[in-house]
């Protein structure tokens, strides 16, 4: 009974997952979906100070195919290294902070042991996996293993690697995240997130398209920019001071707003 | 109540002091007031809930001490303990009543009298002063022992010639009671108790009826809770770990069975395993959610034996297994799904619990807001399986609310100790840095926005001056978001330093 039940649950699933737009032929179907889930997908940051876009990209992804709660894994040299988690700056990404768990674990092998553990967990919704370095543990078995489970269980499993090599595995979707400079706002403060991003494979389906998007927190989707006019001029630039002897004697707070 | 529990507990306090009246005090709000008050200070006229200062401007001499409602509770409960010898069933009548229940209990002192007499010389001698007094139902007895009325040949009339205010009705019904002519509660139950209940609301009705017998409402005795536990003992030790393991199982199942009849479901186990040698292995875990499922116990129990660090040695054998439920929760039956499948709460649950026992129980951990604008201050990092604080603490503190169409003004990652960051250029003293050099790499700002300024919580420290913190988001040409600080201003510090506090997505 028991058996035929969760046959049945993944035909089903399979069935959904044929017509999920994030399967179908259309490689802009994920800036308003997604990422397609109960998959393993990869997000590489090739850069270490890259990280935190890597980890915002893939977060955004879980955000735009609603697949929370989510269970944060990472291991303690990330936590040294890149950082402790900041639920309000996650929050403002758009992650409400009581559909987040943090799992620090110890090592390589408990990071693994404890995402496959997590993957088959059905309640969750989501599973992001954060690891720093080569990590030579993330082969193609554990990869497979990760991918059988979420396929099983329906959960969403992303691997972030920081500062680690593309290489060969069992994962649907692979991306490379890189900051992108954002749209700027009034007096050239800084706006909201956005990403260089590579699509470097994707399961039946072709790859190697770039787009330089960024995330909307309020629609909760992407969009897609122009990076050519994004050309940052240099800090001073946009504010030419020296033309106008009052306004250097005075220059004007660089602030938006009040608070 | 308050006073007879310090002259009892803690008589030093007294030695030397005169009959000077006495009371305690309560901060509610910025004020402080009275919240009890011994004799003498109720016979000179004070009142529960008077200012200390007008008290002490009526009263110079008064003393005060701290009220302490837990402790009085708890001193309550001692004199309820002491009142087992009586009856079987004692009921607590909080802050300073208890009631007993002496059907049948009085035929070793002879009568109902000489058992208060009993109780009155008992207390008398722990300093505490009683009245008491017998009624057919708890509800009259209460009635006839706090409020004093004119005196009667027996109980019904007795309790007919009670004032209204042993109605205990809120202060506005008691006064309407009274202005509508009634003064005893003998005056209200000759009405109708349809006029009185639709006059003056249900529950003046109610406490008509229970006063007059009609509701009878029943002795909520106390009842020791014994701590479950289940235990197996073996005449021959037993040497394999998983025939431990095994009668662990049937100990867990004992104990389930046990906390499925009073409605509760453990938090916290804990396995003793004793060698024949004499040594004991303590096995402990704990979940998140109150548990009666044996299966994921005993998972629980074997995540924690392989998270051992030294592998569980039954050495010659052991020769009995104890199984502790240390801490148990209301958990009432629930019901599966209709359609099948689990509650995926409860699946969340379940990881989480093993999780951590694998792991640990402080690293599965979950966030909360804390009231604080200090930003690595700011939220709280909590075991997931402690329990969630209650909620009106839950609503002191919240997230911040976020502003449509605004960027994220707080990064997703945050260094503690923030990260310091070297050559910094600003353009403006108070500016942003032009460029910034932070883990070995240049990095030019292209962007920025700031300062917005945080300075130390100088109300909760007092030591020395917090320098304040001017915080910028900036982006490099890159598109790396920073956000960075200066510590302190140039007003105080010559020489401010730089550091990079999180990133940005």
């Amino acid at each position: 009974m028991n058996e035929s039940s969760a046959l049945i649950a993944q035909l089903r699933r399979a069935a959904i997952g044929s017509v999920t737009p994030a399967d179908s032929p259309d490689p802009e179907a994920w800036l308003a979906q997604g990422l397609a889930p109960a998959r393993l997908h990869e997000v590489f940051a090739t850069e270490a100070v890259d990280a935190a876009s890597a980890t915002g990209f893939a977060l955004a992804m879980t955000l735009a195919a609603g697949t929370t709660p989510l269970l944060w894994i990472r291991t303690e040299a990330a936590e040294r290294q890149g950082g402790r988690l900041h639920a309000t700056g996650l929050l403002e990404l758009g992650l409400p902070a009581d559909s987040l768990l943090l799992a620090v674990v110890a090592d390589e092998g408990a990071l693994l042991r404890t995402a496959a553990d997590a993957a088959r967990c059905a309640g969750l919704g989501a599973v992001l996996i954060e690891s720093w370095g080569r990590a030579p543990g993330f082969d193609l078995t554990a990869t497979r293993r990760l991918m059988l489970a979420a396929e099983a269980s329906g959960v969403t499993v992303l691997s972030v690697r920081v500062g680690a090599q593309p290489v060969p595995s069992a994962a649907f979707t692979r991306w490379s995240v890189a900051a992108a400079p954002s749209a700027p706002l009034e007096w050239e403060a800084p706006g909201g997130p956005a990403f260089q991003v590579e699509l470097l494979r994707r399961r039946g389906g072709a790859a190697g398209a770039r787009w330089c998007v960024e995330w909307n927190r309020d629609g909760k989707n992407f969009t897609p920019v122009d990076p050519v006019h994004r050309a940052a001029p240099l800090s001073g630039a946009g504010l030419p001071l020296v033309a106008d002897r009052a306004a250097a004697q005075h220059p004007p707070a660089p602030v938006r707003r009040a608070g | 109540m308050p006073i007879e529990r310090l002259r009892s507990t803690r008589p030093h306090l007294f030695v030397g002091r005169g009959d000077a009246p006495i009371a305690f005090t309560r901060t509610s709000g910025n004020a402080v007031r009275l919240a009890a008050l011994d004799l003498e200070a109720a016979r000179i006229g004070l009142q529960v809930g008077l200012t200390l200062a007008d008290a002490r401007a009526q009263v110079p001499e008064l003393e005060t001490f701290e009220h302490d409602p837990h402790a009085d509770l708890l001193w309550l409960e001692a004199l309820a303990d002491g009142c087992a010898r009586y009856s079987p069933s004692v009921a607590l009548d909080p802050p300073d009543g208890l009631v007993l229940d002496i059907a049948g209990c009085t035929h070793q002192f002879e009568g109902e009298r000489p058992l208060a007499a009993d109780v009155e010389r008992r207390m008398a001698r722990r300093g505490v002063a009683v009245r008491h007094a017998f009624g057919d139902t708890p509800d009259v007895a209460r009635a006839l022992a706090r409020f004093a009325g004119a005196p009667a040949p027996d109980e019904t009339r007795a309790v007919k010639r009670l004032p209204v205010a042993a109605l205990e009705l809120d202060a506005d019904h008691t006064v309407a009671l009274t202005r509508a002519g009634l003064k005893t509660v003998g005056d209200v139950m000759a009405r109708p108790l349809s006029a009185v209940a639709a006059r003056f609301g249900k529950e003046a009705a109610n406490a008509v009826r229970r006063l007059s017998g009609d509701l009878k409402a029943p002795v909520r005795p106390r009842r020791r809770e014994v701590p479950i536990a289940a235990e197996r003992r073996f005449a021959e030790p037993i040497a394999r770990t998983d025939y431990a393991l095994e009668v662990l199982g049937e100990l867990a199942a004992e104990a389930v069975n046990e906390l499925e009849q009073r409605h509760q479901g453990g938090r916290r186990w804990q396995a003793r395993l004793f060698r024949s040698d004499g040594q004991v292995q303590v096995l402990r875990v704990e979940t998140g959610q109150p548990t009666r499922d044996v299966a994921a116990l005993m998972r629980l129990f074997r995540e924690r034996i392989d998270g051992l660090a030294d592998p569980l040695d039954p050495g010659f054998g052991y020769d009995l297994l104890r199984l502790d439920v240390v801490l148990a929760e209301r958990l009432d039956a629930t019901q599966l799904k209709l359609e099948g499948g689990r509650n995926e709460q409860a699946q969340v649950g379940t990881l989480v619990d093993q999780l951590s026992t694998r792991l640990g129980r402080t690293r599965v951990r979950r966030f909360l807001p804390r009231d604080s604008h200090i930003p690595e201050q700011g939220e709280l990092m909590l075991p997931a399986t402690a329990a969630r604080p209650a909620a009106a603490a839950a609503a002191a503190s919240a997230w911040p609310a976020q502003q449509p169409g605004e960027p994220p003004l707080r990064p997703i990652y945050l260094f503690d100790p923030p990260q310091p960051i070297e050559a910094v250029m600003a353009e403006v003293p108070d500016g942003p840095p032009r460029r910034f050099r932070w883990r070995r790499t240049l990095h030019d700002v292209a962007r920025a926005e700031g300062p917005e300024r945080i300075a130390g919580e100088w109300w909760r420290r007092h030591d020395a001056a917090i320098p304040t913190r001017d915080y910028f988001r900036v982006e490099d040409r890159r598109g790396r978001r920073f956000w960075i600080f200066r510590h302190g201003l140039y007003a105080e510090t010559d020489d401010p330093r730089w550091y990079v506090h999180g990133l940005f997505a």
